[in-house]
């Protein structure tokens, strides 16, 4: 009895697709949905999340049956959890920073944490690129682009 | 109709070669070489990070660097392709398989003279392409009514997500996925918001730069951290002098970069297939077509010279239905179109007409751009190939930077960068689960338009949905779209020999974690 169920990838994304479609159907069919001839708001995502729905059934099945393919794993072979981790809280510090303390410390800190996600990178390497990027940056998009982005919040630099 | 063609072009050059709009046009060509020769940077978060910060500029010189930015990575991609045998742009993947060996041979700065030639006629064609073309198009396109315009959308669509890479059925589900994501805000017509879960600053709807850059950006450098492997620059050393190629390699490339040129500008008409498709099919032609089709794949300069010029004229062809009908055929068009609409600029059948400055203006910008990337290319060859081994480790952070700052400036809005990091998650889930998210840009650039346009014809034809097969020019459209669907599943079904040895030349070019998207 080999016949065993097996997860395969293209299942999960056959099921992310009906979720959303169903999703996007659910919350259209909220809004008022009108004629063919006077269509109100509600028609065009109910019907794309149909549509969207019913791709992600067909996605999944036909992912049945045998494959070559035979990889189940979501996550690839090596997951980078710290390197991800830096990627994305790069920009979070982004938008803390810049919103408290102004555009310095954003670009400063978003630099760094991203750099420290690489696994040959050290401190004082990621050091260095931080601080030659904000030097940059601060030159081009303060001084020359004049976008409005104060350098230090409270300092009138 | 010729010589109005070239008044046209002359009155477009006297546009293009403007200081202002000339300095522009060479920074965007320059920042595209630049990005091409990076590896893991591709044209289309270049041009997502450029595009606020052409906000305060003119729409031309904005247009123009924009779409300098795409023809440069071109020039650039190749080099990385040859040298390195990293394909690191797809359209030229290819060429890693008969460049790479002509590096190891010594013979790189031919491999690289000859596609800079190949890339020139490719290019030039191209453009020509377009100016006799494009205002024939519009002709036809000004007769269209909304229906047309629906069932020209939906083949622009279906071509765009099931001729692109990977499963075609997840494209078409994308692609769906782009036109919701086009529908969050308000509503046109009644201004009832949708899909905002109350959050205010979406009722303006995405920020087309917070999605191209979450998914070509974020999604993207998640995907590559830690994953890249060391460069070999082993063969990397070319000088100026090796790049003039000799009589007999010109005259051996000749021919192949005729056909490549040819086979590129048909691809670059039908919508959906890209300088990618161009460049596999005319390697595959031309493999097929030499009389000693064993020297393919050990060095044959004819591998270089045709893909090269397909890629070339391919992607100048690309502007064709992006400016004569306002419909994108990939993603980086898809991309411009938006930019022109942020400037203002409606896109469709009148944006000749109507900013002929643009349209012949940027014509005229492809001539002076593909030859400053020529003069760019040449003597400044050894800088490029330099820039080839800054290592990854310290080209991410800094584009991290590019791409918050980027964000940030479109709107001066943190909420803004939040968005970009959420759609970024959301595209790394996707790429892992092999959906290619280039058709999602597709549909959200065209989705406010299509849902316009789809009510609008059936408010004319009073709720009939027969409105789009009577109207003979809509049905041939939607014609066309029965005959993709049921190309796909005759494929699906049969799996004819000729995408076996499409998959073949596949296999054999060197993966590289980076870069399925760069598109």
């Amino acid at each position: 009895m080999q016949e065993k169920f097996k997860l395969k990838r293209d299942y999960y994304a056959g099921a992310l697709m009906l979720l959303i479609g169903v999703g996007a159907a659910v919350t259209g069919s909220g809004y008022k949905f009108g004629t063919l001839a006077r269509m109100g708001p509600g028609f065009m995502p109910v019907m794309l999340g149909t549509v969207l729905a019913f791709l992600g059934i067909l996605i999944a099945a036909t992912a049945l049956g045998p494959s070559e393919d035979d990889d189940k794993r979501f996550l690839p072979d090596n997951p980078q959890w710290f390197g991800w981790f830096c990627i994305l809280a790069g920009p979070v510090l982004f938008i803390i920073l810049g919103l408290y303390l102004g555009m310095i410390p954003a670009v400063f800190a978003c630099v760094f944490v991203c750099a420290l996600g690489d696994n040959t990178a050290t401190y004082k390497s990621s050091l260095i690129l931080a601080a030659g990027v904000t030097v940059f940056g601060v030159l081009l998009f303060h001084y020359l682009l004049n976008i409005p982005f104060p350098l230090l919040r409270g300092v009138n630099l | 109709m010729i010589s109005t063609a070239i008044t046209d072009l002359y009155y477009g050059f006297g546009v293009a070669l403007e200081p202002h709009n000339l300095m522009y046009c060479f920074l965007g060509v320059l920042v595209g070489n630049l990005v091409g020769v990076l590896p893991g940077m591709g044209p289309v978060a270049t041009i997502s990070i450029l595009l606020p910060l052409t906000f305060g500029m003119q729409p031309v010189p904005a247009i123009l660097m924009l779409s300098g930015v795409y023809y440069g990575a071109q020039y650039g991609g190749a080099i990385c392709s040859i040298l390195l045998n990293l394909p690191c742009h797809p359209p030229h993947a290819v060429t890693c398989l008969d460049g790479f060996p002509l590096t190891k041979q010594g013979k790189g700065g031919t491999a690289l003279g000859i596609t800079i030639i190949a890339a020139f006629v490719g290019a030039s064609f191209g453009i020509t392409e377009m100016i006799f073309l494009a205002p024939f198009l519009v002709k036809v396109a000004l007769e269209f009514g909304p229906a047309e315009v629906c069932s020209l959308m939906l083949v622009g669509l279906l071509a765009g997500s099931t001729l692109a890479k990977g499963s075609p059925l997840k494209g078409i589900a994308m692609t769906v996925l782009g036109l919701l994501v086009g529908i969050v805000g308000s509503d046109i017509e009644t201004g009832q918001p949708r899909f905002t879960f109350g959050i205010t600053e979406l009722f303006d709807g995405v920020e087309i730069i917070a999605l191209a850059l979450g998914m070509f950006g974020i999604a993207e450098f998640m995907n590559s951290i830690n994953n890249t492997e060391t460069v070999d620059m082993k063969y990397a050393k070319v000088g100026v002098s090796d790049m003039f190629p000799s009589k007999a390699d010109l005259k051996l490339a000749f021919w192949p970069m005729i056909r490549g040129t040819l086979l590129g500008s048909l691809c670059a008409l039908i919508p959906g297939t890209g300088p990618t498709i161009a460049s596999f099919v005319s390697y595959a032609t031309e493999k097929k077509i030499s009389k000693t089709p064993e020297r393919f794949g050990h060095g044959a300069i004819e591998g270089v010279a045709c893909p090269e010029a397909s890629t070339h004229s391919s992607v100048q062809g690309d502007f064709i239905p992006t400016m004569s009908l306002g419909i994108p055929g990939d993603t980086v068009m898809a991309l411009l179109l938006g930019a022109l609409i942020i400037h203002g600029i409606v896109p469709g059948p009148q944006l000749i007409s109507q900013h002929a400055d643009i349209f012949w203006g940027l014509i005229a910008s492809f001539w002076i751009g593909n030859i400053l990337l020529v003069i760019l290319n040449v003597p400044m060859i050894g800088l490029w190939v330099k820039l080839l081994s800054i290592p990854y480790r310290y080209l991410y952070p800094s584009a991290m930077f590019f791409v918050c700052i980027g964000v940030y400036a479109a709107s001066n809005d943190m909420f803004q960068v939040g968005e970009t990091i959420f759609i970024g998650v959301i595209g790394y889930i996707l790429l892992r689960l092999d959906f290619h998210p280039a058709p999602i840009l597709l549909g959200f650039v065209l989705g406010p338009r299509f849902e316009e346009n789809f009510r609008r014809s059936l408010l004319i034809s009073r709720g009939d949905l027969m409105t789009f097969i009577d109207r003979p020019i809509s049905a041939f459209f939607l014609f066309i779209c029965v005959v993709l669907i049921a190309a796909q599943i005759y494929v699906w079904l049969r799996k004819p020999k000729i995408l076996a040895e499409g998959k073949a030349i596949e296999a054999q070019v060197p993966t590289t974690p980076y870069s399925e998207l760069a598109e």
